[in-house]
């Protein structure tokens, strides 16, 4: 298959995703759960895509996604509630500080640009440090940073404790993918850049790779902080999502949900964090909700079936892939065309491996 | 005399809540040592051994619930190990600590799904329970006690790691992981065993800990376990007498933070505090120069 | 590339979809019920869902125009969490639920607003009591009093009582509830001439000797602490553990089994507001109670015990409410029962329920305060309280 071709397909899929959805928006009630549960997939998508990115791609074991979506959130929500509704939302605070408001998409950008900021800032001490420090360091620094942005004398700006909302939000499932969609293929094209190679052969052994001439510190910094822009865009579209936003719901909790999302997926596979946001999503939040309910099937009542069993069960699937199928679903490779394609025409797969995986 | 009951408490309630780090930072510490995992259901386990208490307690007398209490937890602990850690014992440490993640968002689901997420009320153990005068102020008398109980706990595991052989083997397993192994110890044993003592002290430091503090709810080891995560980096991971100085210095700091009317920050300080030990001096107070194989 | 993955998931999930759909039944009418069974709010939300399913199991059945319906309560879990929320609250609308009662906890309400809104249902809030649930919008009533209202009280009811002059308010860090309680509570203590001391705590602390022994070192007459009920077992606790001689004032959130089995036999004065006295209906009490130990479930939904929580009361009336408000519109559509809504008035066991016409907030201008006898475990009523505005 030629590569003009696989381009051409691959367009004309996008293209077909994108028709699809529409018609389902035209055809569907805007509040089914259908939608609601793509808009969150597809953010979920992103975040785990670029914690991937870190985690996967870089051998870096972040765990402070969750701090900087918290930064991406706040600035969304802070710059864009629209002047006559601040006195509403900074009730405590006498209307807040910032008394204007930029255009969602500017806003968007600089969500993710304050959460690249502030990932440049962490960077520079944490950075230096190896696998599990970093991960509790990153750790200490995301609580750090929820404990400033509730803080009571920030309040004029953050709104100390108290919620964001009013802010304008786009309620089309087509944007949430759209804006998704570029995130994900800029971090792919930066993948598939020599800064890229850098990140794998960092990943595979840092020695080596200072050896080759890679500049260790420059390059985790630019994963580092990458990361943590896709990470502010996708806690801005999250707030999108939610309509409201509250520094406490962006615990540790949230980064663990989504390093698990990482690593049902594949740890190093863009199109496996992609796959496993929406199937998870869709299943925890969708169709295994009947788990939660009491069930009766005529005078048989189900066991163990009440509040709280889902979770149980979810924690249960996950425990099982962590131990038993350590790949997750796409392990370091992609779904993509041209693996389909050679599939069907049974050409050695091994020879595409290396082109496929990146 | 006054300014003494003033602040006292806070000193008396950051040395008793430093105890109790120490005995959950052990257990974090030791598992360290050995395998190199940050064992993030450590807390969970801790949690776990009040839950046990709380519903134990309706079907025996207290004299026999506390010796169930230790046994249980202590067989949680082994069977974590063995369940969860030990199948990925060749795997990359991101794997384990993943897995560790897993364990620790089950327990939690699971202790949700039993309790229905209600704080469940700790009952009163009798005598360490008993509300105390001390230099004027009141408390109950576990926060007196505690440190000396720690102290004594933490002599006699140093004692069985310096003396016995189980302990050197122990010494062994974490000074080299590989080639104790073709020394013919028994590398499974060691590390359950001591997935078995650090299961067991969290446990003596769950009925200190829920003594004082009585809501027990799915969520209530997370916080201490990160505490004394960092208490053990603080104090040099690895050592166990340094896991236990840096437990306590983030007890009283913590408090000393809170009666400055800081109190925004007393959890964000904590962090701060390990950021700052890590970049300064990655090896903590006590710990031995990393012997990094490349 | 990964795009052609999204759309074999979107067929997978267009397919599961239409499986799912089951039309509803055309004499059945839903309501939804949008609580929290798990996370930080799940203990409250569930004695608050226990009061409609109660409600539910004494009237099954509701005529609208002329139609006898079955009502059935459809619950879902929004897991205390604002992230979570929207697809609770989307399952619900696309369920075809006539009217939505909940939820226990502000942030969930305003979260799941939009989805309410874009749906066309109306929403009845029981117990999330900041003034922001309703305010601007006409879809989203409430049957409770709110956050300021409540602060004023307390701050009165201390200034009165115990002619305080000076108060430790502790909030929990990032918790709306709490911080919007003591912010209105300063206020008005401090419009009657009183002094603060404020301090947070963060989440997930189960240590509060510190703040006990600064608000006794600060020399505080009152110690005002609206957390939620776990926060409030440690702090009675460490509170009776200190000898804390001052009283612990709180909101509605601790109108809980939680605080009455903490404060037991124990030295410590609690005082909260409330909406409904255990008592006020001698009727409702021994029902309540009966269906409560019917089931093991109940008992252990409702913390172990049958004390009736205030959130159980309000989610009867809640229940009651929208069935008056279906009556009033003579049809299921959940527009018509959104128009409804605004003229439905009820006598509930909380007392009269009637919506202001400006954002929907019930018109209540009383609370109840209650005292917890430390003998026999169970609340004394002290007074009801009113604020001239």
């Amino acid at each position: 298959m030629s590569k003009k071709t696989e381009v051409i397909i691959n367009v004309a899929l996008i293209g077909a995703l994108f028709l699809v959805l529409f018609l389902l928006e035209q055809n569907l009630p805007s509040t089914h759960m259908l939608f609601t549960v793509l808009k969150k997939g597809a953010i979920y998508a992103l975040v785990a895509v670029s914690m991937n990115l870190l985690n996967g791609f870089t051998g870096l074991f972040s765990l402070g996604q969750a701090g900087f979506m918290l930064v991406g959130a706040y600035t969304y929500g802070v710059l864009t509630i629209p002047v006559a509704d601040r006195a509403n939302v900074y009730m405590y605070f006498d209307g807040g500080l910032i008394q204007f408001a930029l255009h969602p998409i500017i806003a968007i950008i600089l969500a993710g640009a304050l959460a690249a900021l502030f990932a440049y800032l962490i960077g520079l001490p944490v950075l230096r440090l190896k696998s599990d420090y970093l991960a509790i360091a990153t750790l200490g620094f995301a609580e750090i940073i929820r404990a400033i942005f509730q803080w009571d004398q920030l309040g004029p700006i953050t709104n100390g404790s108290n919620l964001l909302r009013n802010y304008p939000s786009y309620k089309s499932v087509l944007f949430y993918f759209a804006a998704s969609g570029v995130c994900i293929a800029l971090i792919v094209m930066l993948i598939n850049s020599t800064y890229g190679r850098a990140f794998k052969a960092i990943r595979d052994d840092e020695v080596a790779a200072e050896a080759m001439g890679i500049n260790l510190a420059h390059h985790k910094r630019i994963a580092f902080v990458v990361s943590s822009f896709f990470a502010g865009v996708s806690g801005a579209l999250l707030a999108m999502y939610q309509t409201s936003v509250q520094a406490a719901m962006f615990k540790s909790a949230m980064t663990y949900e989504i390093l698990l999302i990482v690593v049902i997926g594949g740890i190093g596979s863009v199109t496996g964090s992609c796959i496993s946001s929406f199937l998870f999503i869709i299943l925890s939040e969708w169709l295994l909700r009947f788990l939660d309910t009491e069930t009766y099937i005529g005078d048989f009542h189900v066991p163990l079936l009440r509040s709280g069993f889902r979770k149980v069960v979810f924690a249960v699937i996950i425990m099982i892939i962590v131990l038993f199928f350590r790949q997750g679903i796409m392990g370091t490779r992609e779904f993509s065309v041209r693996s389909i394609y050679n599939k069907i025409t049974g050409k050695s797969r091994k020879k595409e491996e290396g082109g496929a995986a990146s | 005399m006054d300014w003494l009951s003033k602040n006292l408490p806070y000193l008396m309630a950051g040395i008793s809540v430093g105890g109790q780090y120490a005995l959950i930072a052990i257990g974090y510490t030791m598992v360290y040592g050995i395998l190199r995992l940050i064992n993030f259901a450590h807390g969970d386990i801790f949690m776990c051994a009040g839950l046990i208490m709380v519903y134990s307690v309706t079907v025996m007398p207290m004299y026999l619930a506390i010796p169930f209490v230790l046994v249980t937890t202590v067989l949680i602990g082994f069977l974590v190990e063995r369940v969860a850690y030990k199948p990925l014992r060749s795997a990359p440490r991101m794997s384990v600590m993943i897995s560790a993640i897993g364990v620790s968002y089950l327990l939690q689901n699971l202790a949700l799904y039993i309790t229905g997420g209600l704080a469940q009320q700790y009952p009163t153990i009798p005598w360490i329970s008993d509300v105390i005068t001390v230099f004027g102020v009141t408390t109950k008398r576990v926060t007196v006690i505690t440190p000396f109980l720690v102290i004594l706990l933490v002599v006699s595991l140093v004692f069985l790691i310096q003396k016995t052989k189980i302990g050197m083997a122990m010494r062994a397993a974490s000074k080299d992981f590989e080639t104790s192994q073709l020394m013919g110890i028994k590398i499974n044993s060691v590390i359950s065993f001591t997935f078995i003592i650090g299961s067991f002290l969290a446990a003596v430091g769950s009925l200190l800990f829920f003594s004082n503090y009585t809501g027990v709810t799915p969520t209530v080891g997370a916080m201490p376990g990160l505490k004394a995560f960092v208490a053990a980096v603080f104090g040099g991971i690895g050592s166990i007498p340094g896991a236990v100085i840096g437990a306590f210095i983030i007890g009283i700091s913590e408090n000393i933070i809170k009666g400055l009317g800081w109190t925004t920050f007393s959890d964000a300080f904590t962090f701060a505090l390990l950021i700052v030990v890590l970049i300064c001096k990655p090896t903590g107070l006590f710990g031995e120069a990393a012997t990094d194989k490349v | 590339m990964k795009k052609k993955l999204m759309s074999v998931v979107v067929a997978a999930s267009i397919a599961a979809m239409s499986i799912g759909a089951v039309p509803a039944m055309a004499d059945t009418v839903k309501i939804g019920v949008y609580e929290p069974a798990s996370g930080d709010n799940g203990a409250g939300g569930k004695q608050e869902t226990l009061g409609m399913q109660y409600a539910n199991s004494i009237a099954p059945k509701v005529e609208i125009g002329g139609t006898e319906y079955d009502v059935e309560l459809d619950i879902v879990d929004n897991e205390s969490s604002n992230d979570k929320g929207p697809s609770a609250a989307s399952k619900l609308v696309g369920d075809g639920v006539s009217v939505v009662l909940g939820s226990y906890g502000s942030g969930v309400s305003i979260a799941a607003s939009d989805i309410f809104k874009e749906g066309g249902v109306p929403a009845i809030g029981v117990t999330c009591t900041n003034p922001q649930v309703t305010q601007g919008n006409t879809h989203y009533f409430r049957i409770c009093f709110l956050d300021p209202f409540q602060g004023s009280v307390l701050a009165n009811f201390a200034s009165e009582n115990f002619g305080a002059k000076k108060a430790y308010c502790l909030a929990k860090l990032g918790d709306d509830y709490s911080q919007g309680l003591v912010f209105y509570f300063t206020k008005a203590f401090e419009a009657l001439g009183g002094e603060v001391v404020k301090a947070d705590f963060p989440e997930g602390n189960s240590d509060f000797t510190s703040y006990i022994t600064e608000a006794k070192n600060a020399g505080c007459d009152v110690f005002f602490t609206p957390t939620s009920t776990e926060a409030a077992a440690n702090t009675i606790e460490q509170a009776a553990a200190q000898g804390l001689e001052i009283p612990l004032l709180a909101g509605d959130t601790w109108d809980s089994n939680v605080i009455l089995n903490a404060a037991k036999g124990k030295n410590v004065k609690i005082y909260v507001t409330t909406f409904y006295q255990e008592g006020g209906n001698a009727d409702f009490d021994t029902g309540m109670k009966e269906f409560i130990n019917s089931d093991a479930t109940n008992v252990a939904n409702n913390g172990g015990d049958d004390t009736i929580a205030a959130v159980s009361a309000m989610g009867y009336d809640a229940y009651f409410t929208a069935l008056e408000a279906l009556k009033a519109a003579g049809t299921t559509d959940p527009a018509a029962v959104n128009e409804a809504l605004w003229n439905v008035t009820y006598d509930g066991v909380s007392g009269h329920i009637e919506f202001d016409s400006e954002n929907g907030d019930a018109i209540r201008s009383s609370a109840f305060v209650k005292v917890v006898n430390t003998e026999t475990g169970a609340w004394d009523f002290v007074s009801e309280q009113t604020v001239s505005e």
